[in-house]
């Protein structure tokens, strides 16, 4: 009996208590890098970020591709999505109570493109003109970068060309704003991972405030008394974490520890979905799982090749078999969203595969060097190349080596260019298709695969001149079917995100770029 | 005694400068740099962070300023792959880790010892073959299957604790059943094996000869002397436990040391190895020389002087 009671058996579960108080927990998969803005550049940072910061507009809790007034009230533009203006509004505040003003903006562009930073990301801001050159040492004065405060509240924005959906890029963490009077405090403004982000340091202007942070144990944030929109703030506040076991996770899940998982292991996805039908959610996710091909080895010149691998990629037995997660054949490198048309270029057809394959001269793969395809050290890749490696061998006749290699050398590896096959991905940043073809470009950090194409370039090139929506999609389609057609890299399938969510949490709608605003969110008890 | 101190300091001083020297030169060796990242940044971005974490001095440099840093200024660095100081990540997780690991050892010893002893005293009887089989079960079943089993079993089906986590102070006994069923299992193994030696003396036979119960032989005459096997393991087993163990923090959510281990590793983060690395040093030369001060207490037989 005392053991009982010790242990607490038959009292409220955290996630019941948690509702009643108005608290969010919800799983972080990993001990994030960092909380700065300005800094960090993953999909776990993002969510602690959102809760803490706010940018000139926030994305909408329940349509893709629309947004919401943020810092900004009000957002114009010159006609030609060229130059932008945000109205602020003059009640926003830091946490500490400080007037948020243009002037902290202007601070944390141009701390976000001082190269000392060493920001990954500061590319997000390299749509204003004159942003690049800043950032890559070419001038050091930032009155040459596009962007201007005529007044304490307003911003204006000038652009190196159209952009007619800039909105949907400052909600991107790198547009945040950061407080100019706390960060010099800590340091000077090119200098990374100061103590600024420090629990009692930090100060933000998002809807919650840094409550407590322990290492590898939980991020917790409170709400922001000084956020302009605090009482319609739907819950008190959030508890990440960081849980790096998703077996962990899910069984927390279950045992009433948790209102939101990261995500849901493969193998847990049928059982969830046998057991907690209300609360397993499959979503699609703007992501593309791919195989980078490097053309500038022997076996993968020739796009004939590239094109027979690809076509016998048996994307659906991939998805039924391996991944387990509901995803969507990938029939292009563009996720479908919105009303961008998807590609329906890529397919199944081994028929047509060993056809061109022959044509190549390799007649039932006869006469193809060794072939060697690079991929993570994770049992789910192992499961992955080895469903490859078989449909290759059955309808090519081509047998391929897997090198499997722990993650930093694998990245490692794609980065130096020493493979034939690697396994990739790309999750996209912003709702418009550039964000998975720009990166193709030629010496693109992320491209990789020694693949260039003039007229792809000069057709993104052609997107970059135009604001008209409609002629940009028809420009994006035809560098993407180009691309394809090229076939430099293997889609293999779209991602969705699997996960579990309590009943008691409302107001969490489906969102492709999965980036939620947590002060929408409601929290009642659904028993 | 206290030249035995000093002594066995030096050499601990020693060890700690040749750990760090191979940890160093071995972090030196791995592929990658603390730099690569999922997205590849700028070369010139890389470069400026090898700047700024002194990266790009010579190998020599590195590696006098970092041991300059640590006896100077007893600074362990800065992660690179975590904005925390090394200082204090190692803080925050090692009283985790000493919570879970001084529980584990004090589960292990609690129920190691009474079942060494118990068979023992029984050898050969039923007693002795299920309490070393069950040490063996101990030694063989690795932590990712007794873990998830209790968690099934004990958070699950019977709500007895949390599932995971380190909220509150219930916490503590799932991953300390974890953690320390292999140092049950051994101290089971070797204070049996050093009390057969014991009871198979002399001095036991005329403890049993002039009629004295075996209660008080064995607890008086036998134990003493039979537990010098396991406290000898006990030294370096309790270093270890208290040292973390990725595989337990990771199946219960323990904000623990030993995730900075792997953690560290994978990320090519220098500085939070180098620091993990030689605070676990620090702490198997103080528990070696621990487990040594107290052997010579509990045998006589030991000069301390001799080393």
């Amino acid at each position: 009996m005392a053991f009982c009671c010790l242990a607490g058996c038959g009292g409220e579960t955290e996630v019941e208590k948690a509702t009643s108080e108005g608290i969010l927990i919800m799983g972080n998969s990993s001990e994030p890098k960092g909380i700065d803005p300005h800094i960090v550049s993953g999909v776990l940072e993002n969510n602690v970020i959102r809760s803490l910061f706010e940018g000139l507009v926030i994305e909408h809790h329940s349509k893709n591709g629309e947004y919401l007034p943020g810092v900004a009230k009000k957002v114009e533009h010159d006609g030609n999505s060229t130059v932008w203006t945000f109205h602020l509004r003059e009640e926003a505040r830091w946490s500490d109570g400080e007037p948020l003003t243009s002037e902290d903006f202007m601070f944390s562009f141009q701390r976000i493109l001082t190269p000392s930073l060493g920001s990954d990301y500061s590319f997000m801001l390299y749509y204003i003109e004159g942003a690049e050159d800043f950032h890559k040492g070419e001038t050091t004065d930032f009155t040459t970068v596009g962007v201007t405060a005529p007044n304490d509240h307003t911003l204006r924005v000038k652009l190196r060309g159209p952009l007619p959906f800039l909105p949907e890029i400052t909600k991107h963490y790198t547009w945040f704003p950061v407080p100019k009077h706390v960060v010099l405090d800590h340091g000077k403004m090119g200098e990374p991972f100061t103590d600024w982000t420090k629990p009692g340091n930090l100060v933000c202007n998002g809807p919650f405030k840094l409550k407590s942070w322990r290492i590898n144990d939980h991020i917790e944030v409170e709400r922001n008394p000084e956020y302009w929109d605090a009482e319609n703030v739907g819950i008190n506040g959030i508890r990440f974490l960081p849980i790096n076991n998703s077996y962990t996770e899910t069984r927390m899940f279950f045992s009433g520890q948790l209102h939101l998982t990261y995500r849901v292991p493969p193998e847990m996805i049928a059982y969830s979905a046998e057991h907690y039908p209300e609360n397993l959610r499959t979503e699609p996710w703007i992501a593309t799982y791919f195989i980078r091909c490097n053309v500038d080895r022997d076996a993968f010149k020739d796009k004939r090749v590239r094109k027979a691998f690809s076509m016998t990629i048996d994307q659906q037995s991939i998805i039924d078999n391996v991944t387990l997660g509901k995803q969507l054949p990938a029939t292009g490198i563009v996720p479908a969203f919105g009303d961008y048309p998807a590609s329906k270029q890529v397919s199944f057809n081994p028929e047509a595969a060993r056809k061109l394959l022959a044509e190549a001269g390799y007649p039932n793969g006869e006469g193809l060097p060794d072939i060697e395809f690079l991929t993570t050290d994770q049992d789910s890749a192992k499961a992955l190349a080895e469903a490859l490696q078989a449909m290759w061998l059955e309808h090519l006749g081509v047998t391929i080596k897997i090198r499997q290699l722990e993650w930093t050398t694998y990245l490692d590896t794609m980065f130096k260019q020493e493979y034939d096959l690697a396994a990739g991905g790309w999750v996209g940043d912003y709702l418009d298709p550039l964000t998975f073809l720009d990166m193709w470009i030629e010496g693109g950090g992320n491209n990789r695969t020694g693949w260039s194409n003039e007229k792809f370039e000069a057709l993104l090139d052609e997107v970059q001149k135009t604001g008209d929506k409609g002629l940009r999609y028809k420009k994006l389609k035809e560098a993407e079917e180009l691309f394809l057609e090229e076939r430099p890299v293997l889609p293999i399938y779209w991602y969705t995100r699997n996960y579990l969510i309590s009943r008691d949490v409302q107001g969490w709608n489906p969102l492709i770029l999965d980036n939620h605003p947590y002060k929408f969110l409601k929290l009642e008890s659904a028993d | 005694m206290l030249r035995f101190i000093a002594n066995r300091f030096l050499q601990g001083i020693i060890v700690l400068i040749a750990l760090y020297t191979i940890t160093f030169f071995l972090i030196k060796a791995m592929p990658g740099d603390p730099f690569t990242g999922e997205k590849n940044i700028a070369e010139e971005t890389k470069e400026l962070m090898r700047e700024k974490y002194g990266l790009n001095d010579s190998v020599f440099t590195q590696y006098f300023l970092y041991l300059k840093n640590v006896f100077t200024e007893g600074s362990l660095g800065i992660s690179t792959s975590k904005a925390h100081s090394v200082n204090e990540m190692i803080g925050q997780s090692f009283p985790v880790s000493c919570v879970l690991g001084i529980t584990a050892l004090l589960i292990a010893i609690a129920v190691g010892v009474p079942l060494g002893v118990a068979s023992a005293v029984r050898q050969n009887s039923w007693i002795d073959y299920s309490s070393m089989a069950w040490a063996m079960i101990g030694i063989c079943v690795p932590a990712f299957t007794v873990g998830p089993i209790l968690q099934i079993f004990l958070a699950m089906k019977l709500p007895l604790f949390n599932v995971a986590g380190w909220s509150s102070p219930r916490d503590v006994v799932l991953p300390a059943i974890t953690l320390g069923l292999v140092t049950t299992a051994y101290i089971a193994r070797l204070t049996r094996s050093g009390m057969l030696e014991i009871l198979s003396q002399d001095y036991i036979r005329t403890a049993h000869a002039k009629g004295l119960p075996i209660s008080r032989v064995v607890m008086k005459h036998a134990l003493r002397g039979g537990l010098l096997p396991a406290v000898a393991y006990i030294g370096p087993a309790f270093a270890a436990l208290i040292s973390g163990s990725f595989i337990v923090e990771t199946i219960f959510q323990v904000p623990g040391m030993g995730q900075h281990f792997v953690n560290a590793t994978k990320a090519r983060d220098p500085f939070l190895l180098q620091g993990v690395v030689l605070f676990f040093g620090l702490l198997i030369v103080i528990m070696n020389l621990a487990a040594d001060i107290l052997t010579g207490l509990l045998n006589p037989r030991v000069r301390l002087t001799q080393e």
